[in-house]
């Protein structure tokens, strides 16, 4: 056990954690992108305190609206992946997929999406055609139509090639109310498959390390793997899709919104071995590593058997599997029961080490 | 994974613990240094602690490469890196070392441009396709990446680079290691002797530490196995009243060491007369610098560096740290003031920093396995 300094130390940092965000930086570093805590720490110092509002303060994948009677769930994503093309999908896909994910995992059938384009002078039509027709694709596949849009071209060295920015709306039809803070101790936690595909893809596919693997990305709407299992289980009580921060950004932000602790076995959590092997060489942690179309449940306890079953019934979540559980406390913390035997904490993340990921 | 797995067996660490446990006397203290920030960092992140005894504390050292560079070298990479059409290249640990006036993440985001690689030759690629540029790779590290900066100078040298040098920081293990043991508010049983310098240095230099200071040394490995592994070795020396350099890591610690390595080391780098550590001062002949015959590759000769000393943030207790005299949480700033998000100090950056690898990993209520939890009770 630890000594009563020790816990000292934890009250200590708990209390310095509580307190308010503050962007202590002059400028943007790449670390305020990369989705861990300095992206938080944005969100919330900046962006939160200029547009504070009870629909944007749950911060969740998307704001839930009541229009004319109808539940609406909005919600935008932008796209700065490099390289535009890697294997298993483009920049269109991810574009596509990304926003379609975000409403998704908020409970909402998926409809209408809007896509803005940036463009740098001089990005070959050839390629800005490719791209189109994955978004025209991964639409069709979603069940989206992509009703409006914009294009805006820079001066050449002012981007890099092609910007995507899309938006969607999908409408909620179920009763369920899904959010993280709803988590309760002896609730499952699920991954739809193996994670960290496609921050690994990425950054194999930018050449830089002479590491070779027969990895894709996982980019996918997850639409239809979202609806199958709320429609067979009532005990959902969140979905998250894990992109940038990975599955440990999710597990974090579900014990800090729900105030209770998770603890997850290192052992249970699948992971190709093409990623594993990576990972080790370069030095990152898949449970950071960015995927496009993995989602994260939290489900009653009693009814994770149901859950896994629906997952692996359905083409995308044969690999699904559950990774752990909330737990009474410690509050806030995600712990990780490693392979080896024994306990750490698994914290959101730093550091950047894979920059522009989606 | 082959290769990775054997050594994270967890029934095969269950029998270690219940060995280090037996060899536990009654109502004796056992503190075991692990030299290397690698260590420190497989330690925390398989929750090896988990495995000992209360008895046997393990002590973090000074073996942290991004940790030990003291905050006037950092100021002085980001003045190489400010001037005309420089890039500079360094190691991912680096970019977020503060140094008087921020991170290089900070540099970079009021215009200069450091870029993270894997390896320094990767900066040679980066010269050859900028040939109106200047790379200056920022060499860090102990005698484990010494080799791969002289390396990457010699084939510069021999393909006629002009566009690339070397902010050369590369510092030697075993004067900081003998510091420590000089050092008077230190106690130690023991050493877990850094692997991956091993594989550079070999075992032999370590041979002073058990002949003269009569504490134990055992060179381990990387994976957690290898660590507790040469936790029981320590262990079954102490109990038997031995004080030898033994090598836990011989599948790749050869005990003369890389004789290849070492002479690219040697004809390429010299000792400079003294370098400044963090935490630990000024220690005579513990650093490298570029020789003259390389004057050509040598940044802070082509440049100039301001080379001005700052001293440590008051607050920072990094030195205690590295000496291993205090544990990470007990430093003051530790965890409020001083976060991996905010650090103060370099232990709080890098990931084989004792205090970044114990804020993101470590601080837990410990629930050791059965093994090592009898022995505590008795």
């Amino acid at each position: 056990m630890t000594s009563g300094r020790e816990q000292q130390v934890l009250d200590r940092i708990d209390r310095a954690r509580r307190r308010r965000p503050r962007v202590r930086e002059e400028r943007i570093t790449m670390s305020h992108g990369a989705g861990g805590k300095a992206t938080q720490t944005l969100i919330e110092a900046i962006f939160l305190d200029a547009f504070r509002n009870p629909l944007l303060e749950p911060l969740g994948d998307s704001a839930l609206l009541q229009l004319a009677g109808a539940r609406v769930a909005l919600t935008t994503d932008s796209f700065v992946v490099s390289p535009l093309f890697f294997p298993g999908g483009n920049i269109g896909d991810l574009a596509i997929n990304g926003t379609v994910n975000d409403l998704a995992v908020a409970g909402a059938t998926p409809l209408y999406l809007s896509a803005g384009f940036i463009l740098e002078e001089g990005f070959p039509v050839a390629d800005l055609t490719r791209i189109t027709a994955s978004m025209r694709d991964a639409a069709a596949v979603a069940g989206v139509h992509i009703v409006t849009g914009d294009t805006k071209v820079v001066e050449r060295g002012k981007a890099d090639g092609c910007y995507i920015n899309t938006a969607g709306v999908g409408i909620v039809t179920r009763d369920q109310a899904l959010g993280v803070a709803q988590a309760r101790p002896g609730d499952a936690i699920l991954v739809s498959g193996p994670i960290g595909d496609h921050g690994v893809t990425i950054m194999l596919a930018r050449g830089e390390l002479d590491i070779e693997a027969d990895l894709v990305s996982d980019t996918a709407s997850l639409a239809g793997l979202a609806a199958t299992l709320l429609d067979a289980v009532p005990g959902v009580r969140a979905l998250r899709d894990a992109t940038r921060g990975g599955v440990a950004t999710i597990l974090n932000e579900i014990a800090k919104a729900a105030g209770m602790g998770v603890v997850v076995s290192e052992d249970a959590i699948p992971v190709r071995e093409e990623v594993r092997g990576a990972s080790e060489l370069l030095g990152i942690d898949p449970m950071y590593v960015a995927c496009e179309g993995r989602m994260v449940a939290v489900v009653d306890g009693s009814q994770a058997g149901d859950a896994l079953a629906a997952l692996r019934g359905h083409p995308l979540g044969e690999q699904a599997a559950v990774i752990g559980q909330v737990t009474e406390g410690p509050p806030g913390i995600v712990q990780l029961k490693t392979a080896f035997g024994g306990t750490r904490i698994v914290d959101l993340l730093v550091g950047d080490p894979l920059p522009r990921i989606c | 994974m082959r290769f990775v797995d054997e050594f994270r067996d967890a029934g095969k660490a269950h029998a270690l613990a219940a060995k280090i446990a037996a060899l536990c006397e009654p109502g004796r203290q056992y503190k075991l240094m692990e030299v290397c920030g690698g260590h420190t960092h497989t330690i925390y992140k398989h929750g090896l602690e988990d495995y000992l005894p209360e008895q046997v504390t393990l002590v973090h050292g000074p073996g942290c490469p991004v940790c030990v560079i003291p905050m006037g070298r950092v100021d002085d990479a980001m003045h190489l890196a400010a001037q005309p059409d420089v890039i500079m290249t360094s190691f991912g640990d680096m970019m977020r070392v503060p140094g008087s006036t921020g991170s290089f993440l900070d540099a970079n985001a009021a215009g200069t441009d450091i870029r993270m690689v894997y390896s320094p030759l990767d900066s040679l690629k980066i010269a050859r396709s900028n040939p109106g540029k200047r790379v200056v790779f920022m060499a860090i590290g102990f005698e484990t990446t010494a080799p791969s900066t002289a390396m990457t100078v010699l084939r510069a040298a021999a393909e006629g680079l002009t566009n690339f040098s070397v902010f050369c920081n590369h510092v030697t293990i075993i004067p900081a290691i003998k510091a420590i043991l000089d050092s008077p508010d230190l106690r130690l049983d023991g050493f877990i002797g850094p692997g991956h310098v091993s594989t550079v240095i070999g075992c032999r230099p370590y041979e002073f530490i058990a002949s003269d200071y009569g504490r134990p040394v055992v060179v381990a490995g990387f994976e957690p196995l290898d660590i507790l592994q040469s936790i029981y070795m320590l262990m079954l020396q102490l109990s038997e009243g031995r004080s030898q350099v033994e090598n836990q890591y011989a599948r790749v610690v050869p005990w003369d060491g890389n004789v290849v390595a070492l002479k690219v080391i040697g004809q390429t780098m010299e000792l400079r007369p003294y370098f400044e550590w963090r935490g630990l001062g000024f220690i005579s002949h513990s650093a490298l610098k570029m020789r003259e015959q390389f004057a050509a590759f040598d940044a802070e000769l082509l440049f100039g560096v301001p080379g001005v000393r700052v001293a440590d943030p008051k607050a920072c207790q990094c030195g205690e740290v590295l000496k291993g005299v205090l544990k990470p949480w007990e430093c003051k700033v530790f965890g409020t003031a001083c976060t991996p998000e905010t650090p103060i100090g370099t232990c709080m950056v890098s990931p084989e920093g004792a205090c970044a690898a114990y804020y993101n990993y470590g601080r837990m209520n410990r629930q050791r396995v059965p093994e090592a939890a009898q022995v505590s009770r008795s």
